[in-house]
């Protein structure tokens, strides 16, 4: 007996110190998920904490029950009672269809609730002017246009705080996730194609952005930052931005759209406001991309 | 002569030749084996060429076993790089290896692991537990086992000559596309996976008629035992699920091969398509390999705590309904893809709802331990570790089945923790369970019990230790697949915690090896001579063990469920009336048809194009001189039968 | 040697279940048709390259040629062995027929320059009705394996399944047909 205390002794001074050494690593470091900085990502973090409560009112008798039944009918406890042919009660079998029956009719509710209240194609109601960006994720690099201040930056965006962004996604690459977990989750980036993603900053910071889907080689490098900032210090960056001597034309685009990996933070002043649509009808062409690059694979391998 | 095949194929970097290296070592240490012990006559006549349900699910487990290995070897390199790759140091692995390393981990462990396991298990089972002498299809079966086999061959032939995808082990395009993937790393993919998804294929259709049409009479389908309908669940989802799988690796290898445009990223191709067509499968798929884990818990919970299952028709119930649900939860997989929030929440509420009948099961098994004699063998703490660390994953699956909730942690390490809860605490714990408790039955002895402990415990702790910090990590922002990050996310030490973990897993399997090579030591010790060494419940413990070639020497109808039980309570002694059996010969068919198919596979991934229309050839003739030999059994006479059956309890 | 009745059973059983698979495997095709069947990418539209009444010859031959193959199997049951190797040569040539007619609408529309490279429309109706057409080459294979067997020995149990089992491949085949030309072909017409 003391030999099996012992050993449960060992087991619990594990498992605190595993949550120990758990704990002192997250020390000064940010969970984005559950430290969130805007609208979204606050409503995302509450419907965490509601369903994992939920869903421990089912976890906690299941490991109690486990546990116990298990110890309690040991084969060496002779004591307890033995009914080896008692296979089926309907009270019991009632509770188990039951009780897990009521919480996902719970979770439904909330879950076709929040499914409209956070689709991310959906604007948030403010009554401040939406800013409106649009991003392409390219191989392998984050290219942000302001459209109607005909700016774009590479691998950086800013941001106002506390007035609704609609970020317009496409891809010149392959599928890839545009994600800013402190701001809200995120959405696939894919070409041809246009997702769009509604999201808010309720305070001043720098968030950490990066594609969460693979997307070749460089897909790892596909980080950027974003600057939440106050609405004067938003517009100061946007003079800033105007000055810029790098100019994102039909030719700078063909040369950033290469792919590369670890990209500068660069700002252009945007030649071409259609730059988004372009890059979207690229894909809507007959003459295909991929025949080229096939073509040119089995010349590759016919140089070889 | 050779398409595209170069001397360039076989060029590689350091990691890989070590690789190499010791699969070559492998290989010849077996090769040189079987000389020195003069067995390949055995090997061909015994092995090869069997069409034995119960020796093609020895062959199963073992490449399933070996696949586990190489693809355990690459979860240690990832995580290894994942931990030292860190600001300016990028670790020892190239991205573009990384991500070879990770589809490839991936495409084993589903395909070649997890699959092989299953149907090993199936093999060695489900014949016995219904009754029967054999399965519906024998040569059929042995025909898809070396489509299996084969499969994994070539997937390891990546290795040696070119390379293998580096686009996850799902292959979305357009990255698995030639426009982003002009190396023959996808081509690799698709073959491998596709030949053994036919081999599984058939195998869906063989063991589905053999449960449905070879049961012993009087096993009405309320009275099969409970793993028989959890495989039946499985295989209804292989047969409906399969094809999908096939179409779509048809069309993907079509855009690469031919140049069309299915999913191409242009000329009209879409994307989404696959993405939709591919979890139309892979959603299935999840529960193919767990609903066999679940019924090897069913019987273990029953046969040790010496009670009847619990709940069994609700199980039955349970089963169906996840057979059904799981056809209707696919898009959970790509919420993000930006479907109308009505389409979100739909597959999300479904998602919840298939937690339901999974619930009921554990509270079953819970309530077969009430008022039972539990002993807590190692098949059994197999047993309590899935519960308690099931249940984890199942917390973060209903977390992840909220749209909302989904787009924060979707394709980050939050995900990859919950499916590797849901993989390793359910479907490979159920199946070590159930090679622990059948493994006497195979092979006519226990397994060590003290190492099976040891090994236990490695892995749960390891588990916990590898995969916690994982979902942490994923709440931090950190995204699967990434092969470096920056220092100051202070992600670190958390992936240096998961690389521990990792290797207390690989403690836990060198216990495991360490248990096989003790208790065949040790064999005469642990040998079961009554062919019921855990007082079973069903018909495979009333057989000798190992089983005879005919499985069952009479067919007594079965008059209940747990039969074989009952018959030891009324101790029944029952009459012997021997009959002749008629007994499938050995064919090499199977295994060509097999090889011609790998020949095949290597041809298109290469574009040489004779050895296509070679292999083309072989599979039409071999499959027609197949369908011509009438003669393809043999009769095991009565006296025969006798004479084995009194040899058999004499030793 | 006669085969058991439950042999033909699970065989029968176990042949239908398989042409579930395929079943399932065609819709996958037809799922991918419908999706990109729009996306003709600048090239031709299905209005522009199908000629209705040759594909409704080719309709004409395959249905005849199931009805054949069901006189077949009649003959076979009868015992009459005579009639079993015609019916079954006519269900060949018909067969034969119908994929030669197919392989010209093929060839014909790639030479036009509308190959499947072309475009996502005609990548998946070459391919949905290539997946047909290579269905329809196997059962002329299987049918000529058969008929080399008919006209060595007599009809046994084995071989009586065998083309009871044909029979069923070569009607599912047809009702996938009468699928593609409602859905790829008169559609496409007439959309």
């Amino acid at each position: 007996m003391i030999y099996k205390m012992r050993k449960i002794v060992a087991g619990i001074c594990i498992l605190v110190g595993f949550v120990v050494v758990l704990a002192l690593l997250l020390q000064g470091h940010t969970i984005d998920v559950l430290q969130p900085a805007g609208i979204v990502a606050d409503k995302q973090k509450h419907l965490i904490i509601i369903a994992t409560l939920l869903a421990i009112i089912v976890v906690i008798p299941v490991y109690a029950l486990t546990i116990g039944v298990a110890w309690k009918y040991r084969a060496s406890n002779k004591k307890a009672r033995y009914t080896p042919d008692w296979d089926h009660d309907k009270l019991i079998e009632g509770v188990w269809w039951g009780i897990p029956i009521i919480l996902i009719g719970i979770l439904s509710v909330i879950t076709w609730q929040s499914s409209h209240e956070l689709d991310p194609f959906r604007a948030i109601k403010s009554d401040k002017p939406t800013q409106k960006i649009q991003v392409v994720a390219l191989q392998w690099k984050w290219l942000f246009i302001y459209p109607e201040e005909k700016i774009a930056t590479v691998n950086f965006v800013h941001i106002p705080v506390d007035r609704p962004v609609d970020f317009e996604i496409t891809a010149d690459a392959p599928m890839n996730s545009f994600w800013i977990p402190q701001l809200g989750g995120q959405i696939y980036a894919m070409s041809g194609m246009t997702t769009h993603l509604h999201l808010q900053a309720s305070k001043a910071g720098t968030y950490q952005g990066s594609s969460a889907n693979i997307s070749g080689e460089g897909f790892a490098d596909m980080r950027f930052t974003t600057e939440a900032e106050s609405e004067g210090d938003f517009q100061e960056w946007i003079e800033d931005a105007k000055t810029s001597k790098d100019v994102l034309d039909t030719t700078a685009y063909k040369t950033l759209a290469a792919p590369s990996r670890n990209n500068n933070k660069t700002t252009y002043v945007l030649a071409d406001e259609k730059l988004f649509d372009t890059v979207i009808m690229k894909f809507m062409g007959h003459e295909p991309d991929a025949q080229r690059s096939f073509e040119s694979h089995l010349h590759r391998q016919v140089m070889q | 002569m050779l398409g595209k095949l170069t001397l360039d194929a076989f060029k590689h970097g350091p990691i890989v030749t070590v690789g190499q290296i010791s699969m070559v070592l492998g290989a010849l240490s077996v090769v040189g084996l079987l000389f020195y012990l003069k067995r390949w006559k055995w090997l061909w006549r015994e092995w090869i060429t069997t069409v034995d349900p119960k020796k093609i699910g020895v062959m199963y487990i073992v490449v399933a076993l070996v696949m586990l290995l190489r693809s355990l070897s690459d979860a240690a390199m990832m995580r290894a790089q994942q931990a030292i790759s860190v600001g300016s140091n990028h670790g020892f692995l190239s991205s573009d290896h990384f991500q070879q390393v990770f589809t490839a981990h991936g495409t084993m462990m589903i395909f070649f692991v997890a699959m092989g396991l299953m149907f090993g298990l199936i093999n060695l089972i489900v014949p016995l537990q219904i009754g029967a002498r054999d399965v519906a299809f024998p040569f059929l079966n042995a025909t898809s086992f070396w489509l299996y086999a084969m499969g994994a061959v070539l997937l390891n032939l990546s290795l040696m000559v070119g390379e293998i995808g580096a686009t996850g082990w799902l292959a979305y395009p357009p990255l698995s596309e030639l426009a982003y993937s002009p190396g023959v790393g996808v081509d690799y993919w698709i073959w491998s996976i596709q030949i053994a998804g036919i081999g599984s294929l058939l195998s869906g259709v063989n063991f589905l008629v053999t449960i449905l049409k070879l049961r012993r009479a009087g096993m009405t389908l309320m009275k099969m035992p409970m793993f028989v309908w959890s495989v039946l669940g499985s295989m209804v989802l292989v047969v409906v699920a399969f094809p999908i799988l096939t179409a779509t690796l048809a069309m993907l290898a079509l855009d690469r091969s031919l140049g069309m445009h299915f999913f191409t990223a242009n000329a009209g191709g879409n994307p989404m398509m696959y993405i939709n067509l591919i979890w139309a499968w892979g959603h299935p798929e999840v529960y193919i390999l767990i609903l066999p884990a679940f019924g090897i818990f069913s019987e273990v919970v029953a046969t040790f705590s010496k009670k009847r299952l619990f709940g069994y028709a609700y199980m039955v119930w349970a089963i169906i309904a996840i057979v059904f649900l799981s056809f209707v939860v696919w898009l959970h997989h790509f919420f993000t893809m930006g479907a109308g929030a009505n389409v979100n929440a739909f597959f999300g509420i479904m998602t919840m709802v298939i937690a339901v009948p999974t619930g009921i099961k554990v509270f079953n098994w819970i309530f077969t331990m009430y008022r039972g004699r539990v002993q807590f063998t190692t098949p059994m703490l197999w047993f309590l570790s899935f519960v308690l660390t099931f249940t984890i994953g199942g917390v973060a699956g209903v977390l992840m089945a909220v749209p909302a909730i989904d787009f924060q942690v979707h394709n980050s390490l939050f995900l990859v923790a919950h499916f590797h809860n849901m993989i390793i605490g359910g479907v490979v714990f159920g199946y070590f369970a159930g090679l622990t408790y059948w493994f006497p039955k195979i092979f006519g002895f226990k397994l060590n019990e003290r190492f099976g402990r040891y090994a236990f415990w490695c892995w749960s702790v390891g588990f916990l230790l590898a995969f916690i910090p994982l979902y942490i990590l994923g709440m931090m922002g950190a995204t699967r697949r990434l092969d470096h990050y920056d220092a100051s996310l202070g992600w670190q030490g958390l992936f240096i915690v998961a690389g521990v973990g990792v290797m207390v897993i690989l403690a836990g399997v060198g216990f495991q090896v360490l248990q096989l090579i003790v208790s065949i030591m040790q064999r005469d010790k642990n040998r079961d001579k009554t062919g019921d060494p855990w007082d079973g419940r069903t018909l495979e413990w009333s057989t000798a063990s190992p089983v005879p070639v005919y499985n069952f020497a009479t067919l007594d109808p079965v008059t209940e469920r747990d039969v074989f039980w009952s018959q030891k309570q009324q101790k029944q002694a029952a009459k012997i009336q021997y009959e002749d059996i008629h007994i499938p010969r050995n064919t090499p068919i199977g295994f060509l048809i097999a090889v011609s198919a790998l020949l095949f596979g290597f041809a298109v991934i290469w574009e040489i194009v004779w050895l296509n229309v070679v292999a083309v050839l072989c599979i039409i003739g071999l499959v027609m001189y197949r369908t011509l030999d009438d003669n393809t059994e043999y009769v095991l006479t009565a006296q025969e039968v006798k004479a084995l059956e009194t040899k058999g309890a004499k030793a | 040697m006669k085969t058991p009745p439950a042999q033909l059973d699970k065989t029968t059983f176990g042949f239908w279940l398989y042409l579930m698979t395929d079943c399932v495997l065609f819709a996958s095709l037809f799922a991918t048709f419908a999706v990109l069947r729009a996306n003709t990418a600048g090239g031709p539209s299905g209005k522009d390259i199908f000629d209705l009444p040759f594909v409704l010859t080719e309709t004409v031959l395959l249905l005849t040629s199931s009805f054949t193959s069901g006189m077949a199997l009649l003959a076979a049951r009868a015992k009459v062995h005579k009639q079993v190797f015609f019916w079954l040569s006519a269900t060949f040539l018909l067969g034969a027929a119908f994929l030669f007619m197919e392989m010209r609408e093929f060839t014909h529309i790639v030479s036009e320059g509308h190959g499947w490279r072309m475009s996502a429309f005609l990548s998946s109706f070459f391919t949905l009705v290539g997946t047909h057409g290579a269905h329809i080459a196997v059962g002329l294979i299987w049918m000529f394996v058969m008929m080399f067997r008919f006209s060595a020995s007599k009809i046994s149990a084995n071989d009586l399944r065998r083309l009871t089992l044909f029979t069923m491949f070569w009607h599912f085949l047809d009702i996938v047909w009468i699928f593609i030309f409602t859905i790829v072909y008169m559609f496409g017409a007439l959309s």
